[in-house]
């Protein structure tokens, strides 16, 4: 779960600001050096322009997402870069049986390998849809962005945020998001007016800026209520219910035992019986 | 050959030839689950990283649960509410239940990624995680139905201080079954609410744990229904619709209640468009007509509710109902309009033909060679037997000194 106790405003922030990256992709393969993640059979023009890969997988952490637009009658191009947001409250954290996913107080939501039973709910339950299978493997593992935490925990900045030559900026989220505003404030004509991660999903370490609707350049739009409470909202009322339900039936049954022990007494009461072929009802009581 | 392994053989061959059929397809479900650790979950399933859970979460868990839960309801309402003549189903839904919950067991195993690390949820708790719950939940329960289910072995091979300790554990274990029922049905629905923005609004409100739970209980009363008429159909078993009659009396409140939560629920707590998806509308409308209105429309009528071909109709309806519902829920609900449809493969198939095919498989073996049908716990004798002639012995005693 989320480690209440650490600081929001501190945790490690990637702002990316979308305007500014070339596409270069320079991040993909940043990330897949530093992860030593494998490399996969791609076609051009899978996706969008040259988009490429055409998804994120077990072996693409992080990826660029082409779009293309008109401007003034010319062909121009959008980026959006995909990978894990770095939630503040993960819902991928939240759900996870054994809690194999952990948000550092730094700001990276990481996994742990080896406590993770397989179960894909953190699949289900990312609003983002990061997480990834290992298909390919008999005894599959989640594979996603890990934050480069390796990295971070030395003071290091994450691999793809070292290699970007332009888009993007890494470090205390308040700080980020500071210099978000400013941007949005000083060149307000460029920038389309939202800030997306912000209060997304209660707010995450990854937010970005953009000059198109966020939706054309295909961000899912999520709520903003942190996750974990949609499921916290019922679970928290499992003991209360446990209780409830445990001692309310053991009441009615008793009270149900109760009135049928009375009944068969008043019967034998009345029924003026001598106590030795009594026998039977009182084995029957004993059972 | 030993002669064991005849006797054995022997015994298979004189099964009815519906067995047989049976037993060939736990056989190719086996084989399927081997294929599937040998090949790994991608290339024998469909699953992937769209949907991350296909048929075996959606039927052998999600489905399933709801479908064993016939245990805790009608062990509630013969033990906690007393009504005392429906005793004679309590056993044969215990050992439905007992199957139902480990085949979900091994279903989930199977569809785990990492099974051999299935006890981590024993040890790293995670009390945020619906999941954590649920298989806590069924760990517990599936021990609980254990129990329940040695009294017929113990009185089958006649251990008698067992049988006691059983008898004394009856209340109990009956009350443990349902509140532990309560919570792992309602959480199953909790799964669902961490899907926002995924599962459709049809189906997505935060009283989807209620729902769960109130339908588990009238899959439960359903399940006795079919699963008593089938017995008296195909196993020779006396005809019990006098006391099924009970079931349906019970029904159409339960169906109400819960259609008056689905409705209210849909129509007060959930946001965003409902009817914007025309196939989903469908997959609703039929869940909740065929598997709610009409069954509950039915047994208001006292002549449906005693007619036993009414009440497997009604029955059957109402199962129809929950399981569509759990698919809406877990499968079709989740699917965005963008996405390709999913199809169990092969794989998939078998292994959960395999388990329906299982679970009835052992049932009606466990009917053959235990006494699950033959139990009146008047006739019973759970007297200690006396080894050492310790009463008679005293009692002569006794005598010598008057």
């Amino acid at each position: 779960m989320s480690n209440s106790t650490s600081d929001v405003s501190k945790h490690r922030t990637f702002l990316i600001d979308t305007t500014k990256c070339t596409g270069c992709r320079g991040c993909q393969v940043a990330c897949k050096q530093w992860n030593q993640l494998g490399a996969e059979k791609t076609t051009f023009f899978s996706g969008e322009g040259y988009q490429n890969p055409p998804a994120m997988s077990e072996h693409t952490f992080t990826r660029i997402k082409f779009k293309d637009y008109q401007k003034n009658g010319q062909n121009e191009f959008a980026f959006y870069k995909e990978m894990c947001m770095h939630c503040n409250e993960p819902a991928c954290a939240s759900v996870c049986p054994v809690g194999a996913f952990v948000k550092t107080p730094e700001g990276p939501v990481v996994y742990n390998a080896g406590r993770c039973i397989g179960c894909r709910f953190c699949m289900i339950a990312c609003p983002f849809g990061i997480p990834k299978y290992e298909w390919s493997k008999a005894f599959p593992l989640v594979k996603k962005c890990t934050g480069c935490y390796s990295r971070v925990k030395e003071g290091l900045q994450p691999a793809c945020a070292t290699t970007c030559p332009t888009a993007i900026s890494y470090g205390g989220r308040s700080e980020m998001l500071a210099e978000a505003e400013r941007r949005l404030k000083n060149r307000p004509k460029h920038y389309y007016p939202a800030i997306y991660g912000k209060e997304e999903a209660g707010g995450t370490s990854v937010i970005y800026l953009t000059h198109q609707p966020l939706d054309e350049l295909g961000f899912k739009k999520v709520t903003l209520r942190p996750l974990p409470s949609y499921t916290w909202q019922a679970l928290r009322l499992v003991p209360g219910i446990f209780l409830t339900m445990g001692g309310g039936l053991s009441l009615i049954s008793w009270f149900n035992h109760r009135k049928e022990r009375i009944k068969q007494e008043e019967a034998f009461k009345n029924s003026k019986v001598a106590p030795e072929t009594a026998e039977p009802e009182t084995r029957e009581e004993i059972q | 050959m030993t002669a064991a392994a005849r006797i054995i053989i022997n015994e298979v061959k004189g099964y009815h030839n519906f067995l047989k059929f049976m037993i060939v397809l736990v056989a190719l479900a086996v084989l399927a689950s081997a294929v599937r650790f040998v090949f790994g979950l991608g290339s024998t399933t469909n699953m992937n990283d769209t949907y991350p859970w296909g048929l075996w979460i959606s039927f052998d868990v999600v489905t399933a649960v709801p479908l064993a839960a016939g245990a805790f309801t009608l062990g509630a309402i013969v033990h906690c509410f007393h009504i005392k003549k429906l005793e004679p189903l309590v056993r044969p839904a215990i050992v439905t239940g007992f199957l139902g919950y480990s085949l979900v067991c091994i279903g989930l195993l199977l569809d785990l990624g990492q099974p051999h690390k299935g006890w981590h949820t024993l040890v790293y708790w995670n009390v945020h995680s619906p999941m954590f719950e649920v298989s806590m939940c069924v760990m517990a329960y599936t021990t609980v139905l254990f129990l329940e289910f040695l009294s017929p072995v113990c009185e089958k091979f006649g251990y008698h201080m067992p049988l006691r300790v059983l008898r004394w554990l009856e209340m109990p274990l009956v009350i443990a079954a349902a509140s532990i029922s309560t919570l792992h049905q309602s959480s199953l629905g909790t799964f669902f609410l961490i899907a926002v923005d995924k599962l459709h609004n049809l189906w997505y409100n935060p009283l989807l744990p209620l729902q769960f739970w109130m339908s588990a209980i009238f899959t439960g009363m359903s399940i006795i229904i079919l699963e008593a008429t089938m017995v008296h159909r195909y196993l020779g078993q006396p005809d019990e619709s006098e006391l099924l009659e009970v079931l349906t009396k019970i029904l159409p409140w339960v169906l109400g209640a819960y259609l008056t939560v689905k409705i209210a629920a849909m129509a007060f707590l959930s946001h965003g468009p409902l009817f914007d998806r025309p196939a989903l509308l469908a997959l609703f409308l039929v869940e909740v007509i065929v598997g709610v209105i009409i069954p509950m429309v039915m047994f208001m009528k006292d002549s449906n509710r005693e007619d036993n071909r009414m009440q497997l109709r009604g029955a059957s309806m109402i199962i129809f109902g929950v399981v569509l519902n759990r698919f809406n829920v877990s499968m079709f609900g989740m699917i965005q309009a963008d996405q390709v449809i999913y199809f169990p493969s092969i794989v998939e198939s078998l292994v959960t033909i395999g388990i329906i095919a299982g679970h009835i498989l052992f049932f009606v073996l466990l009917a053959k060679y235990f006494p699950i049908f033959e139990h009146h716990p008047e006739t019973v004798d759970y007297s200690l037997p006396d080894h050492f002639h310790e009463v008679d012995g005293h009692e002569q005693a006794k005598g010598v000194e008057a």
